[in-house]
């Protein structure tokens, strides 16, 4: 590997600047079909709401300059489609490509929200289909597709809890959050108006029954669970973590973003789950496409349905689809429309391809994970030493005697061609190294991602300035967060603006 | 199963590496009670061609071969075919949130141009890297605002899209912020005297949508002054960001929540959509959701990184300004490519045939004995009409004549009954626009 | 480096430099170079109160936020506005020119129930030594 930066003249498609910087009066890249209307005088139409001249600063580049311009950018990122992301509780799998075609078919992607029902029975059948799957797969009894992430089902889960225990007297005060936790989980329940309470979690990296036992009074409305944990780890408890809950009339909530572990193989419904969310990005197959679109269906047994978000799905006589959005005790709208319908096709097209057969891709990333942490085991510090599922976490600490820490380690892999596992996650394992490859990567991805692991781990020992100094083969070298914070410059200006705001 | 890479023997090999006897034995965590013994009942697997068969039966029963004038909130626009070749490049496609900046940097550029583009369609000085959609983004303006002021009442428009004050209202029960609102005048816009008298010292934000619910377009510098003269924020809600092109940029808001559905996503039965926060830059740390930053690399080289994360959920936790954790990458980078592709004189010239076109439909249907435009502000491609008879008989009709008649304002306006919303774009032909109008005119000439 | 003798310090590495019944508050050393490359401060308004174990500011990394914590109680009479442009003063200097607030204190005898130089270089010592554990 080489470790100096090739000063030479780098290629175009590396050196690609802001499209504003290639813009120039009077190009064009887009052409709309002629005016077949009289044309109106704007500036009578509109008064002194009139905009007297177009949006100063947007760019003016051809099509081929467009089309040029993202494809270069384009190949400066890595992705699933190029190879592994070993990213913890991240499940990157395969994002199918038919989920993409479907989603693009006319009457399918064409549609209004606000189009009569009847027009709508396409869509409806398609989301009445996705919920009976969802139920299936979960063992809950009612779910809704609304949410549009993982944090937003989040926060609808915690608002139906809330409206539950209204409905019985006291909305009560405390959420219970493991300190295994991922952020998202202690953020979304101060917004739902809760204050947080942490579980400690066991030496074997499980919730601490003592200490859970402590905290479950009347005045808690419910806890928020991971299962798989962050660190991997089946709680064995949860049937037990159930009881104690419900005893107080608290009820156990689980973020359901491991689910790429359990599916067709358990189900959290049976375990004793009130309610929980899904990340369809996750678990199934819908594109992370840099940060998002996702959505968070949320699921839940019986006692919850009265307060489901509006719109809800009904089926009238004769097997008519219809959205009713009067409900008397729903918690409201989480989102305007019908939630994020062009995901939720993604994700059904999914599970169509799969059919009952999907436990067989919750198998194989538990073999995957389990096969890596074989690999890895005696090289990297594993701090929890109970079964992995499809997930395993190592520590650095090993590899902090030479002063190399998981970030450091984290960019080396990226010069030997993977993107990096989830550094420094959960927070109970000081220099967490968080690995989750998927069922999606085949034994040879798996024996690569090894060997990298391993030779990172020896030049640890032997050149550790080398792993300090990474990525070395990337077309940037590692990037001045510290300067991007104390003087952020968050969008292009035109050079004679440089100083001044703009308008 | 095509999806999975691996063979019958590869998998005994990496068992027996494992130092397991079966894949159950995996699953031994798991308490028997517990495990499935069944499979799932689920459909039964299909082949690519069977998923295709599916969706396209569901997209036959839907709306095909409609033309629709139903705007309010969602808009049909001219999408082009280059916007989806890029977001179907799989690096965009399947790449993840760009934290690990040295390999993301075709993500991160591409939401430094959204961020930029955003500033200079709002007239803000900063803009995040986008939200949910318009309505999650309205609220979270809000939030922003009661976190500024340190105040817990709030007064929206009545003349804001009814949804978006559904979510406002859905959050707001839980964090003690009042939600009040206030009505529109003859004119079917917000009075800054109207507001006055509610403006006490315990107002966080006034929020107004502009072109709003009704199509009319606000005057915000009043309502700006009046705001700020009681220490209260102006947020303005855009939900046809093409209004932009031709409409005066909402400069006087102190936070801009848009939906930018109208560059580039279909209509896709309510979503994915992508929404924006844009606000000025004394504000920004109060900010939501992600932002990308412009920095250099260990040798000097410009690169972007995602920053400011220490207001977010990962690392703040309870502490902070939201929950949010994605954004809608992909949408904002459609939003992205397709605005580049309008360009500077391609946007003014849409939204020009937008305006045009909407003006034109206005003059067919005031022909129409009994027809009337309801509201007196300017308007840009949607307007609301009164009819002699209830709008949804009329829609019933029409859609006979495989017509999607206009959003129909008596549900969440029931003082509005016999008004409709009607949305005209640069996609209706002329011919469509003269057939709507003699439909509508042929209904209400039938007795009743 | 070394801890000033006249400074009191906190369990969560405040340092607090009395005269009188005014008195200049900061972050350790240790916080400082805990903390990482510091990039945003947050301090509360001349006139406002603070009052001793309760929060009244953070300081930022990129990655991390930390609060910081009064050591007494008192009244906030300047705040360090020079850190808004150039945070990493802290980094630097955080003993001297790094300081965060100066406050008019309610009860000046607080200050000495706190520990003095050698008292702290045990304690963080300590903290070391159990991270290295």
């Amino acid at each position: 590997m080489s470790n100096h930066s090739n000063r030479a003249v780098p290629h175009i498609v590396l050196n690609e600047g802001l499209i504003f910087e290639k813009s120039s009066p009077g190009k064009r890249a887009f052409d709309l079909p002629p005016l077949d209307v009289p044309e109106v005088d704007a500036r009578k139409a509109l008064g002194e709401s009139y905009r007297r001249e177009g949006v100063e600063g947007f760019p003016e580049v051809s099509e081929i300059e467009v089309l040029r311009h993202f494809t270069r950018l384009s190949t400066w990122n890595y992705a699933i489609d190029l190879g592994m992301y070993p990213l913890g509780s991240c499940t990157m799998k395969y994002n199918p490509r038919v989920n993409e075609y479907v989603a693009r078919l006319a009457g399918i992607a064409t549609e209004h929200p606000y189009q009569p029902q009847e027009l709508s029975q396409g869509c409806l059948k398609v989301l009445q289909l996705l919920e009976k799957c969802l139920l299936e797969i979960t063992g809950m009894d009612v779910v809704t597709l609304q949410p549009a992430a993982g944090a937003q089902g989040e926060l609808t889960g915690l608002l139906l809890i809330r409206a539950y225990h209204q409905k019985h007297g006291n909305p009560r005060k405390r959420v219970l959050i493991p300190d295994s936790a991922h952020g998202t989980n202690p953020a979304t329940a101060v917004i739902a108006g809760y204050e947080v309470q942490n579980i400690k979690s066991d030496a074997a990296g499980q919730i601490d029954m003592a200490h859970l036992r402590e905290h479950v009074t009347s005045d808690v409305a419910a806890l928020m669970l991971t299962n798989p944990s962050t660190l991997g780890i089946f709680e064995q408890q949860i049937p037990q973590i159930a009881e104690i809950l419900h005893a107080q009339g608290a009820l156990l909530y689980m973020d359901g973003a491991n689910m790429n572990a359990l599916t067709g193989v358990t189900r959290p419904g049976d375990l004793g789950v009130d309610v929980m969310h899904l990340n369809l990005h996750k678990t199934f197959s819908t594109p992370h496409g840099g940060g998002g679109p996702g959505a968070g269906p949320v699921a839940m047994k019986k006692n919850l349905e009265p307060f489901l978000p509006v719109p809800v799905l009904v089926e009238k006589e004769g097997g008519r689809l219809a959205l009713d959005s009067h409900r008397k005790e729903s918690i409201g709208k989480v989102k305007a429309f019908n939630g994020n319908f062009g995901v939720l096709v993604r994700a059904l097209a999914y599970i169509l391809a799969y059919g009952p057969g999907i436990r067989q891709a919750t198998e194989d990333a538990v073999l995957n994970a389990n096969y890596i942490r074989k690999g890895l085991e005696g090289t990297y510090d594993l701090p929890y030493t109970r079964p992995s599922m499809h997930e395993v976490v190592f520590s650095d600490a090993i590899q902090k005697k030479n002063g190399v820490n998981t970030m450091d380690i984290a960019k080396r892999l990226i010069d030997y061609g993977f993107h990096p596992y989830t550094t420094a996650f959960p927070l109970i394992v000081p220099g967490a190294l968080m690995i989750e490859p998927t069922e999606s990567e085949s034994k040879e991805e798996c024996d690569l991602f090894i060997d990298a692991m391993q030779a990172i781990a020896e030049e640890a020992k032997t050149n550790p300035e080398l792993v300090k100094t990474a990525p070395h083969n990337t077309r940037i070298r590692r990037l001045d967060e510290v300067g991007a914070a104390r003087k952020p410059v968050l969008r292009w200006k035109p050079a004679e603006k440089q100083s001044k705001a703009a308008d | 199963m095509r999806y999975l890479p691996k063979s019958p023997a590869e998998r005994e090999e990496m068992l027996a590496a494992i130092g397991a006897k079966s894949v159950e034995e995996l699953f031994s965590t798991i308490p028997e009670a517990y495990r499935l013994q069944e499979p799932l009942n689920l459909p039964p697997a299909m082949s690519e061609a069977e998923v295709i068969a599916y969706f396209q039966q569901r997209a036959s029963e839907n709306s095909v071969g409609y033309t629709s004038y139903l705007g309010a909130g969602v808009y049909n626009h001219l999408r082009s075919v280059v916007t989806d070749t890029i977001l179907q490049r799989g690096e965009f496609l399947t790449s993840y949130t760009p934290y690990q900046a040295e390999i993301s940097q075709g993500t991160l550029q591409a939401i430094f141009e959204f961020q930029t583009l955003m500033c200079q369609l709002t007239g803000q000085e900063v803009a995040n890297a986008s939200m949910y959609d318009g309505s999650t983004a309205t609220t979270e303006a809000v939030l922003m605002a009661e976190r500024l002021t340190n105040r817990r009442r709030v007064l929206v428009a009545r003349s804001v899209h009814p949804e978006y004050r559904d979510v406002l209202k859905t959050y707001a029960k839980n964090s003690g912020l009042r939600v009040e609102e206030i009505g529109y005048t003859a004119a079917g816009t917000l009075d800054a005297k109207g507001i006055e008298a509610s403006l006490k010292d315990d107002v966080c934000a006034v929020v107004v949508q502009s072109p709003n619910f009704f199509g009319a377009i606000e005057t915000l510098a009043p309502l700006a002054d009046a705001a700020h003269r009681s220490g209260a924020l102006l947020v303005v809600a855009v939900t046809e960001a093409v209004s932009l092109g031709i409409v005066k940029p909402p400069s006087e808001a102190d936070i801009v929540a848009m939906e930018g559905q109208s560059f580039g996503l279909a209509p896709s039965y309510g979503g994915p959509f992508v929404g924006v926060i844009a606000s000025r830059e004394k504000f920004v740390r109060q900010m939501p959701g992600r932002l990308a930053g412009q920095t250099t690399d260990l040798e000097g080289r410009r690169g972007f990184v995602l920053t400011l994360a220490t207001r977010e959920q990962h690392i703040r936790r309870e502490k902070a300004t939201s929950n949010i954790c994605t954004n809608q990458a992909l949408c904002a980078l459609a939003a992205t490519v397709h605005l580049t592709l309008l360009g500077k004189e391609g946007l003014r010239e849409l939204a020009e045939q937008n305006l045009s076109k909407a003006q034109f439909a206005l003059k067919e249907l005031e022909n129409i004995p009994g027809v009337r435009r309801t509201f007196s502000a300017p308007f840009f491609n949607e307007f609301t009409v009164e009819l002699p008879r209830s709008a949804k008989m009329v829609n019933a009709a029409l859609l006979k004549e495989k017509i999607v008649g206009p959003f129909v304002l008596g549900t969440a306006y029931p003082e509005l009954t016999k008004h409709a919303l009607v949305c005209v774009t640069e996609t209706t032909p002329r011919s469509e626009i003269e057939r709507f109008a003699a439909a509508v005119k042929h209904t209400l000439e039938q007795p009743l | 480096m070394a801890y000033p003798k006249e400074f009191r310090y906190t369990k969560e590495h405040e340092w607090i430099s009395a005269k009188g019944d005014t008195a200049t508050i900061g972050i350790t050393d240790y916080a400082q170079h805990e903390l990482g490359d510091v990039v945003f401060v947050e301090l509360p308004a001349a006139g406002s109160k603070v009052t001793a174990g309760k929060t009244f500011g953070t300081v930022e990394s990129v990655k991390a936020v930390s609060e910081i914590y009064a050591p007494v109680s008192g009244e906030v009479v300047e705040a360090n506005t020079e850190l808004h442009n150039k945070p990493e003063t802290i980094n630097s200097d955080p003993h001297g020119a790094g300081w965060l607030i100066k406050v008019k204190l309610a009860n000046p005898v607080e200050v000495n129930s706190l520990m003095d130089a050698a008292a702290y270089e045990v304690y963080i010592a300590e903290k070391q030594k159990e991270a290295s554990a």
